[in-house]
């Protein structure tokens, strides 16, 4: 009995803990459904690269599990907070604990891109100039930015836009950073280097990072494990190279860049070119 | 026919619905940014000074050249054309009361609360409704700060107090330029239009323009902040809100002014 309790305490030390839990998630946006019963754990420390074509909901899904979207229905608990019954002090303390890099970078254009990464720092701590001054100097070495504190957003490239956006989300320390297509728009060079980036900040810092992007082989890359959104819902969830081996014909689809065959009824396709006119009888 | 009543009860339903959507979102606005404006200190999270006195240079300092350009060009078409039509009376000597009268009554609150939604609430509205596409407001919201306390907040204040000191600018400009036209087309001196003024001035006229400017103030700020929040798609989207919160704010000012007249003198 002993033995066994022990080996039941055993379990529950070892087993990850889910930083973000994801059920029955479902969003409407006007009429349109954009996620349909989504069910999803994020553990602490790991990589999870959110995937899946235009359309897929992913977008969404991110905005969701960064208490951005209230659900239609359905929970969203970040570190064991449900988003949709958070009181205001308690969503400033989750908040506390979260780092986003948007992917435009999402930098203030008023100010320059060390009093971008202080922001943080000067508004929701009371730390002295200096203190913050060398934090900023810090982050800006990590993301390999050092001495540029004092340029403009508008006099940066792309991907230094990127990782500039990157050392002001990672500022206060994050238990959870997301990232929303870390690689999009940036040549295969700059890319790599972020993702390298990725890696380190998840070495160094130990946090949970949650990656949506679309470029596979970043995402074989970095992540623990990848979820494949299609259409509103979850295709699969799993580590890369089970992604890689799935029989599911969908996933492999995505994958390999296959287009699907859509077979079309010639009524339908013919209602849908000519819309209301058919209705009406002016074909004739 | 049936199908295209329902259509246009469909629409004028959905537009008063978005009507009252904006004034409700206008109101609390309004009110979240009393409570970060005199609690925020409360929660550890004041406004920031420096972010009121930024507010205060771009909507007040900056605005002085062409307000005083205005007011002065006021000042010196109310005198032309009072002397005009009271010289038909042969009262054009009574022209300093009406001046002095509509300037600081009327004209100065009117003229640079209009002036000011044109400048500063267009580019409230275009900054926020920037801000709002490259999601820097999200990035506000998930750093944890409030984007009413940060943004809202420093704007309002900023306005509710250079509007009327603008507008006080405007009255002395107004009432400068029509005095040095008078005294050239009277030939009555400079002192004689002054000493007039004072005498035909009381404290309520000056103040019945300077309470205006605190709506005008709060509708301008409000009506550029709800707009540049209601932005969709890109540059376009910037532009088609900048335009809506002149319009708007401009129409609210005058209709404002109208009531405001009308109550305060019945």
């Amino acid at each position: 009995m002993a033995k066994a309790r022990q080996t039941k305490d055993t379990a529950q030390q070892t087993a990850p803990k889910v930083a973000i839990e994801v059920r029955d998630l479902v969003t409407h946006y006007g009429d349109r459904m954009i996620l349909n019963g989504v069910n999803l754990d994020i553990y602490e420390g790991e990589i999870m690269v959110i995937m899946g074509g235009s359309g897929s909901g992913k977008s969404t899904f991110l905005r969701h599990i960064m208490a951005l979207e209230i659900p239609t229905s359905g929970h969203v608990h970040i570190f064991g907070k449900d988003i949709a019954t958070i009181t205001s002090d308690e969503i400033f303390e989750v908040r506390k604990k979260m780092g986003v890099a948007f992917q435009g970078g999402a930098l203030f254009t008023s100010m320059s891109v060390g009093e971008n990464i202080k922001l943080p720092l000067r508004e929701l701590t009371n730390l002295d100039e200096m203190t913050m001054q060398i934090m900023a100097r810090l982050k800006l070495e990590v993301v390999d930015l050092a001495g540029f504190e004092d340029l403009m957003p508008s006099e940066l490239s792309g991907g230094m836009i990127k990782r500039a956006a990157m050392a002001r989300a990672v500022i206060m320390d994050p238990k959870v950073l997301f990232c929303d297509e870390p690689s999009a728009g940036l040549d295969p060079v700059v890319s790599s280097q972020l993702d390298q980036l990725i890696l380190r900040l998840r070495e160094a810092m130990g946090m949970t990072i949650i990656v949506v992007t679309h470029e596979l082989d970043s995402a074989f890359t970095i992540a623990d494990r990848i979820t494949m959104l299609d259409k509103g819902r979850i295709l699969m969830v799993d580590t890369p190279d089970a992604l890689k081996n799935s029989d599911n014909e969908r996933v492999q689809n995505l994958l390999n860049r296959r287009t699907e065959d859509v077979i079309l009824d010639p009524d339908e396709y013919m209602q849908r070119l000519t819309g209301e006119a058919l209705d009406r009888g002016e074909h004739r | 026919m049936i199908t295209k009543l329902t259509a246009f009860s469909d629409r004028v339903g959905r537009t008063t619905l978005a009507m009252v959507e904006e004034v409700g979102h206008g109101a609390l606005l309004f009110m979240e940014s009393l409570y970060w404006l005199f609690g925020g200190w409360r929660r550890g999270q004041p406004v920031r000074i420096d972010s009121i006195f930024v507010q205060m240079i771009e909507v007040g300092v900056r605005a002085i050249p062409i307000v005083t350009v205005l007011a002065g060009t006021i000042g010196v078409m109310l005198a032309i054309q009072g002397i005009y039509t009271l010289r038909t009376f042969g009262a054009e000597s009574r022209v300093v009361v009406g001046i002095a009268l509509s300037v600081t009554r009327e004209f100065s609150a009117l003229i640079t609360g209009i002036l000011i939604a044109g400048r500063s609430g267009s580019a409230l509205a275009a900054r926020l409704s920037t801000m709002k596409i490259n999601q820097e407001v999200d990035a506000l919201r998930v750093i944890g700060i409030n984007p009413v306390r940060f943004l809202v907040a420093p704007a309002l204040l900023a306005m509710m107090v250079m509007l009327p000191m603008l507008t006080i600018w405007s009255d002395m400009v107004a009432l400068f330029a029509a005095g040095i036209y008078v005294s050239l087309d009277l030939g009555i001196s400079m002192a004689a239009y002054i000493d007039q003024t004072i005498d035909v001035l009381k404290v309520d006229d000056v103040l019945h323009g300077l309470q205006k400017t605190f709506i005008f103030a709060i509708l301008i700020t409000l009506v550029g902040v709800v707009s540049g929040n209601s932005v969709t798609g890109g540059a376009e989207g910037v532009g088609r809100v900048t335009t809506r919160s002149v319009v708007v704010s401009i129409t609210l000012i005058v209709i404002a002014d109208m009531l405001f007249a009308f109550l305060t003198t019945r």
